[in-house]
């Protein structure tokens, strides 16, 4: 019951997710939308909680015993509460969205900006011409870069379109690639996971 | 200069993550967690209006007898991660994540034949179209890419003779793809900056126009 039953569970879901698909009859179109529309967004909401739990009391505890730091937990847990106020007290109203245009994205995208700097600074570490391999990373991430701004299109017109085609063919061939051993490993993983191989999810088994 | 306090608010904040390029300190500490209470508060309530009320509320309170009954099923079954806080019967959380995990493992496996297999062979594919005119040389560039790398990525055989030199190829083709996806990063995150410096400079200070 503890160890089998939760097989079983699996086993008979992941089979009649895959079964669906294949069935054209309104009958397991229903039952795709009420599971995934439905039934597993609605066990995410439990799942989500317990999330917002964890978050939580992470940082109560971190608060509470006065560890390094503390008062940026307090911070975090004192945002979160106002912005959850706002939101259910105005209803998503205006106030909410000047949250997100003024708070949420600037912090976004300043924080993903701040990459830029410290992408630079490892590419110049990295991106030695040692072999032929990073001798072609590093010329294609130039050529890459270079043609995507102005400056590159200044110096050769045609860069842009050059960029353009090392993107549409020899990139895309080894994306392509990549994403077919991808797709492959996820359909692996997934039998693995229906027919109980893979039990790691249950806890370590 | 802006007077626009929540332009102020903005600017500060944009400051504050910056200041992590000196080192990191307490300013920058505090954007980061007011990044973090935001996003979990923001994304709370979000739930709540996209999820729980139309999926869980609204068919709870205005659906028919049946529909609700049927709703009871995956209540229960979420309900059993409450079962956690009762370490004897904590075991029960396990039939909520093998559903859950069984039913995505399930969709999953028709998904990925069909977006990331059939679709990209049937892309990769050369017809009689392909082979003719100017883009015959670079349809055939593209698929030998994908043979290679795909034998790059073969390992049931040793990287010997054909196979090795079949991989070496696709290694040329990964190592180009990855340079091609850095240097497409690198523009992103760039743009960004330029996105930043130009709310600074413009929307805050009104230095330029």
């Amino acid at each position: 019951m503890r160890r089998t039953g939760p097989l079983v569970v699996a086993f008979i879901m992941g089979f009649a997710m895959i079964f669906q698909y294949f069935i054209p009859h309104p009958l397991s179109q229903k039952f795709y939308e009420i599971m995934v529309q439905q039934w597993l967004i609605i066990i995410s909401i439990f799942l989500y909680l317990f999330g917002l739990r964890s978050f939580t009391l992470y940082h109560y505890h971190k608060v509470r015993r006065k560890k390094e730091g503390w008062y940026f937990s307090l911070i975090a847990l004192l945002a979160a509460l106002i912005t959850v106020i706002i939101g259910f007290g105005t209803r998503r109203g205006p106030l909410f969205d000047k949250i997100y245009d003024y708070i949420l994205a600037p912090l976004q995208a300043t924080m993903f900006s701040l990459l830029a700097f410290f992408i630079a600074s490892a590419a110049y570490r990295a991106f030695r011409a040692r072999n032929l391999e990073a001798t072609l990373l590093l010329v294609t991430a130039t050529i890459v870069m270079l043609g995507r701004v102005p400056f590159g299109a200044f110096m050769w017109h045609k860069l842009p379109d050059v960029v353009e085609w090392i993107l549409k063919y020899p990139n895309m061939a080894a994306q392509r690639g990549i994403l077919i051993g991808v797709g492959l490993g996820m359909i692996a993983t997934s039998m693995k996971i229906i027919l109980g191989i893979e039990r790691s999810y249950l806890g370590g088994e | 200069m802006s007077t626009n306090p929540w332009v102020w608010v903005a600017a500060f904040l944009t400051l504050a993550i910056y200041s992590f390029l000196y080192k990191d300190n307490p300013v920058y500490r505090f954007a980061e967690h007011i990044f973090m209470g935001v996003s979990v508060g923001y994304g709370l309530v979000l739930f709540w209006y996209n999820s729980v009320i139309p999926r869980l509320w609204e068919p709870l309170v205005k659906g028919t007898e049946p529909t609700r009954f049927f709703l009871l099923i995956p209540i229960l079954i979420g309900a059993l991660t409450f079962s956690l806080f009762v370490p004897r019967y904590s075991w029960l959380v396990k039939y909520t994540l093998a559903f859950v995990v069984g039913a995505s493992a399930g969709l999953s496996i028709p998904l990925s034949f069909e977006t990331n297999i059939f679709e990209q062979v049937r892309s990769t594919i050369l017809t009689r179209q392909m082979l003719s005119g100017w883009g015959m040389v670079s349809n055939l560039i593209m698929f030998i890419g994908v043979i290679v790398t795909l034998a790059y990525f073969y390992f049931s055989m040793e990287h010997k003779g054909v196979i090795g030199k079949t991989a070496r190829i696709g290694r040329i083709y990964i190592m180009i793809a990855f340079g091609a996806s850095f240097g497409y990063t690198v523009m992103a995150r760039v743009s960004l900056l330029i996105g930043r410096m130009q709310f600074l400079l413009h929307d805050w200070l009104g230095i330029i126009k």
